[in-house]
C-alpha cells in the first residue's frame, strides 16, 4: 500500500507525476473517504500544489486545512438541561456496537458525577437486554427493562418515568439495531421519541456508525436523520485498521457532527471526538 | 440489494443502447462510468481496476464481432455480466460435509458482522436439510453472546452446548473441544462453532481463533462479513487469512441497501468464495449464495430463479398439486384457493423481500420498501370473515353480506369491495391465461413463474394490495358505484 507520507515528500520535491495523483486518490478512497469527496479534495490539493510546488510548502498542513473545511462547523458538546433529566437516545444499524456505546455512556456521566438511568429498548435482538444489564450491573447504573419482544416504546416510557422520579441527570435509551431501508422500523424510532416527549423532551440523538463502514454509512446517516433528527454521532470500533474516513463524508454531506468515539471494549474506552486528532489520523499511516 | 449500483449499470448502459455502432471510445466510456459507480459501491480500488480492463479488453477484441450483430449494446452486456458473475465467484459452492461426522463449521469475523444470529440461521438451514447440527458457544468474550446463541437455539430447537456463562468467563478453547466430544456421543452430524468477533489487528484473539480452530480442526472456516463495510475489507480479510484462514464467506445485512461492493474484493483478494447471503432479521432469512443470480441482480436482471425456489418452498406439494389440477380442468379460481395462497406467501417471508427479486424491481423500490406485510393479514382476515359458499362463488355477495364480512373482519367496505373487485380481475386473468391468451401487458411476472415451475395461479394479481403500480390496482374499476351497496352488488354481477 502507498504511503501518504511518501506522497507528501514528492510534493515538497516540487516533481508531481499523473501516477502519483492516482496514488494519493487511491489513498484517500481507501481511507472511505468516497469517490466525491476524493474528488474535491484532490481538486484543492491539486490547486494547492500549483502555488507551492516552487517552494518547499507546507502540503501536509494545507491538506489538513482542506480536509477540516470539511468537518461539521456544529457544536460537539453535549449540553446538560439545567432543572430536568436530559435524555439521550441512541440510534443506529445493528452490530454498530450500540449497546457497548450506551455501556460506555454510563459510565462516561457516572465519573462526571451524574446519576444515570437507563432504558433497554432493544427488545428485539435475543439476549439484548440482558446484555445491557450485565453492564449496568457492573457500572452501578440502573436498567429499565421490558419483556423480549414487548413495545419498545413502553420501555423508554417506563424508563423516563423512572429517571425522574429518581432525578437522574441523564437518562439513556438503548434502541434495537435496524437497517435504515425499513421503512417500518424506523417509524417505530418516531414512536419512541413521542412516547417519551409526551414526558420530557429528548435532548440528544446519537447516530452510532461503525467505522468500518463504508459508503454506505451516508445514507445510514441520511435516513436516521429524516426519522429521528439525529444530533450526533458516535463513531465505533476506532481501534481497529479503520480509519473512519466516512465519518468526515457523513460530515461534509449531512452536517453532522461526530461527538464521540469509541475505541474499545472497556466501559472507559470512550472519547469526546477531537477533530485534529481525526484528522491527522486519516492521513497518517 | 445493489440497488445503487443496479442503478448506475442501467444508466450506463441505456446510453450504449442507443448507439448502433459501437466504437472504441463508447466502450471505454462505459468503462469509466462502470468504474466510477464500484467505486461507489466500496469496491477495493485496484480490483475495480483490474475488471474494469477485462471488461474493455474483452469487449474491444469482440468489437468487430459484436458489431456485426444485431444488438451491439447486449453483446457488450453479455460480457460485463459474465464478467461479474466470475468475480462474484463462479461456479457456486457448498458446504462440504466431513466423510466422517461430525462437520465441524467455525465463525469468524468482525465485532458486530452478525456471526451469532448468522449461527442461528445456518443451524436452521442444515437442519431443515436434514441434519442435526449442534451449536457450541465459544464467543466468551461479548456481553452476553452466549444467552443470546441460547435465545436463538431455542427458537430453532437446536440444541447449545454452553457449559460457561461467558462475559468474559471460561476458556473458548476448552468449550470448542468439548462441543465437539459432546455432538461425538450424541450423534450430532454438524457442529457450529461460534466464537468472539475481533479486530483484524488484535493479535491476542487472533491467537485464541488459531487456538479453537487446531483443537477441533474445523472442515470449513466461513468468514462472516457486513455487507455495509468500506475499503477495511480488504485489510480485515487479509488479516483473517493470514492468522486463522477461512475457506468460505458469508454475507451479512444484504437486505440493506449496501452495495456489498467490499465483498466483491474480499472474493478477489482472497480467492475465497462466497456461500451465503443473509437477508433479514428473522432466522429464516437466509439463502445460499449464487454468483450468476446475484449478478443479474445488479445488472436489474431480477432474480425468479430464487423467488420460485422459496415459492416452492414454502407451498406444500398437496395444494400446489390441488391448484394446477384445477387449472388444468379449467375450474373456476377460488377465495378459497386465493387463501391457501396467502398462507403459503406468509410462509415465504417477507413480500417485500420477495417483491425486490423480480425483474425491474428497481423500479418500484421505494413502493416495494414500503410494502406493508400486514396487507396479507388484513386481506386475510376479510376472506376468512365470508362463508365457504361465498368464497367459492363471490358472485352472491350483495351489499349486506359485504356489510357484514366488513364488521366481521373489522374493516371497511370499501376494502372489502376492492378486494372483491381485484379478485375478479385476477380470475378474469386466469382465465385468459388458460386460453392461451397470455398475459395483459406488464404482467410477465406470472408466466415467468409458471415456466419457473412456480404452482398455477401462484402469481400475486389478485388482492395483493402492492401501493400502485402494481397488477393489483390497475384492474379495472367499475365507472358506475352506487351509493347503495345492495343496488351496486347488482351492478357488478
Amino acid at each position: 500500500m502507498a504511503l501518504f507520507s511518501k506522497i507528501f515528500a514528492k510534493f515538497r520535491g516540487g516533481a508531481i507525476a499523473p501516477a502519483d495523483w492516482e496514488e494519493f486518490e487511491s489513498l484517500l478512497i481507501e481511507a472511505d473517504l468516497g469517490a466525491h469527496l476524493t474528488g474535491e479534495i484532490i481538486e484543492i490539493s491539486k490547486e494547492l500544489a500549483r502555488g507551492r510546488s516552487s517552494e518547499s510548502g507546507d502540503i501536509e498542513g494545507a491538506l489538513l486545512h482542506a480536509l477540516r473545511e470539511k468537518l461539521s462547523p456544529a457544536s460537539r458538546s453535549i449540553p446538560r438541561a439545567d432543572e430536568r433529566t436530559t435524555s439521550i437516545m441512541i440510534v443506529g444499524v445493528n452490530g454498530t456496537g450500540k449497546t457497548t456505546s450506551v455501556a460506555k455512556l454510563m459510565q462516561y456521566f457516572k465519573s462526571q458525577g451524574a446519576s444515570v438511568v437507563v432504558a433497554a429498548a432493544d427488545t428485539f435482538r435475543a439476549a439484548a437486554i440482558d446484555q445491557i444489564q450485565t453492564w449496568g450491573d457492573r457500572i452501578g447504573v440502573p436498567v429499565i427493562v421490558g419483556k423480549t419482544e414487548g413495545d419498545p416504546a413502553s420501555v423508554a416510557f417506563d424508563g423516563i418515568k423512572r429517571a425522574i422520579g429518581d432525578h437522574a441527570d441523564i437518562f439513556i435509551i438503548d434502541t434495537a439495531g435496524r437497517l435504515h431501508t425499513k421503512s417500518g422500523l424506523m417509524d417505530e424510532l418516531g414512536k419512541i421519541r413521542r412516547v417519551v416527549e409526551k414526558v420530557s423532551p429528548i435532548d440528544e440523538v446519537l447516530l452510532v456508525v461503525d467505522a468500518t463502514t463504508g459508503q454506505n454509512g451516508i445514507a445510514q446517516a441520511k435516513l436516521f436523520a429524516e426519522s429521528v433528527a439525529v444530533t450526533g454521532l458516535i463513531l465505533t470500533k476506532m481501534d481497529g485498521s479503520a480509519k473512519g474516513g466516512v465519518a468526515l463524508a457523513i460530515e461534509a454531506t449531512t452536517g453532522i457532527p461526530v461527538k464521540f468515539i469509541g475505541s474499545g471494549e472497556g466501559a472507559g474506552d470512550l472519547q469526546l471526538f477531537e477533530p485534529e486528532l481525526y484528522l491527522k489520523g486519516l492521513i497518517s499511516e | 440489494m445493489f440497488d445503487k449500483l443496479t442503478s448506475k449499470f442501467s444508466s450506463a448502459f441505456s446510453s450504449l443502447r442507443s448507439k448502433g455502432r459501437l466504437k472504441s471510445g463508447d466502450i471505454e466510456a462505459i468503462g469509466a462510468e462502470i468504474r466510477a459507480a464500484l467505486i461507489e459501491s466500496d469496491v477495493a480500488l485496484d480490483v475495480v481496476d483490474k475488471f474494469i480492463a477485462r471488461i474493455i479488453d474483452r469487449s474491444l477484441e469482440k468489437l468487430e464481432e459484436v458489431n456485426k450483430g444485431i444488438n451491439p449494446s447486449q453483446a457488450i452486456f453479455t460480457i460485463v455480466n459474465e464478467e461479474l458473475t466470475a468475480i462474484l465467484g463462479g461456479n457456486s459452492r457448498r458446504i462440504t460435509l466431513a466423510k466422517k461426522p461430525p462437520t465441524v463449521i467455525m465463525l469468524t469475523g468482525l465485532q458486530g458482522a452478525g456471526k451469532t444470529s448468522l449461527a442461528g440461521k445456518l443451524a436452521l438451514h442444515l437442519k431443515s436439510a436434514g441434519n442435526t447440527p449442534l451449536l457450541v458457544a465459544s464467543d466468551l468474550q461479548r456481553p452476553n453472546a452466549v444467552t443470546q446463541l441460547q435465545v436463538v437455539g431455542a427458537s430453532i430447537k437446536v440444541p447449545v452446548f454452553a457449559p460457561e456463562p461467558g462475559n468474559g468467563v471460561g476458556d473458548p478453547v476448552s468449550v470448542a473441544k468439548a462441543g465437539l466430544v459432546f455432538a461425538q456421543e450424541k450423534l450430532y452430524n454438524i457442529v457450529i462453532v461460534d466464537t468472539a468477533g475481533r479486530l483484524g489487528v488484535d493479535q491476542e484473539l487472533m491467537n485464541e481463533a488459531i487456538r479453537i480452530r487446531d483443537a477441533v480442526s474445523p472442515d470449513e472456516i466461513l468468514f462472516v462479513v457486513d455487507a455495509m463495510v468500506g475499503q477495511d475489507a480488504v485489510r480485515a480479510a487479509e488479516a483473517f487469512q493470514a492468522g486463522v484462514g477461512f475457506d468460505g464467506v458469508v454475507l451479512t445485512k444484504l437486505d440493506g441497501d449496501a452495495r456489498g461492493g467490499a465483498a466483491l474484493s474480499i472474493l478477489e483478494k482472497t480467492g475465497k468464495p462466497i456461500l451465503f447471503a443473509s437477508t433479514g432479521e428473522k432466522v429464516e432469512d437466509f439463502d445460499l449464495f449464487y454468483p450468476d443470480r446475484m449478478a443479474s441482480r445488479i445488472l436489474g436482471l431480477g432474480d425468479i430463479q430464487t423467488l420460485a425456489e422459496q415459492a416452492k418452498r414454502s407451498m406444500d406439494s398437496a395444494t400446489t398439486s390441488r391448484l394446477e389440477e384445477k387449472f388444468i380442468k379449467g375450474e373456476d379460481f377460488t377465495l378459497t384457493d386465493f387463501l391457501a395462497q396467502l398462507e403459503a406467501m406468509k410462509n415465504m417471508g417477507s413480500m417485500s423481500k420477495m417483491l425486490a427479486m423480480l425483474p425491474g424491481a428497481g423500479a418500484i423500490k421505494k413502493q416495494i420498501e414500503n410494502f406493508d406485510d400486514n396487507e396479507l393479514v388484513r386481506t386475510q382476515a376479510i376472506v376468512q370473515s365470508m362463508t365457504p359458499i361465498e368464497r367459492n362463488d363471490p358472485k352472491v355477495l350483495n351489499g349486506s353480506r359485504r356489510a357484514r364480512i366488513a364488521k366481521g373482519s373489522g374493516r371497511q367496505v370499501s376494502e372489502v369491495n376492492n378486494l372483491v373487485d381485484r379478485f375478479s380481475a385476477a380470475q378474469k386473468m386466469m382465465k385468459q391465461m388458460r386460453s392461451g391468451k397470455g398475459m395483459p401487458a406488464g404482467m410477465g411476472l406470472p408466466a415467468g413463474m409458471a415456466r419457473m415451475g412456480m404452482p398455477a395461479g401462484m402469481g400475486m394479481p389478485a388482492g395483493m394490495g402492492l401501493p400502485a403500480p402494481s397488477p393489483g390496482r390497475t384492474a379495472p374499476k367499475k365507472k358506475s358505484k352506487s351509493g347503495n351497496p345492495a343496488k351496486r352488488a347488482a351492478e357488478e354481477s
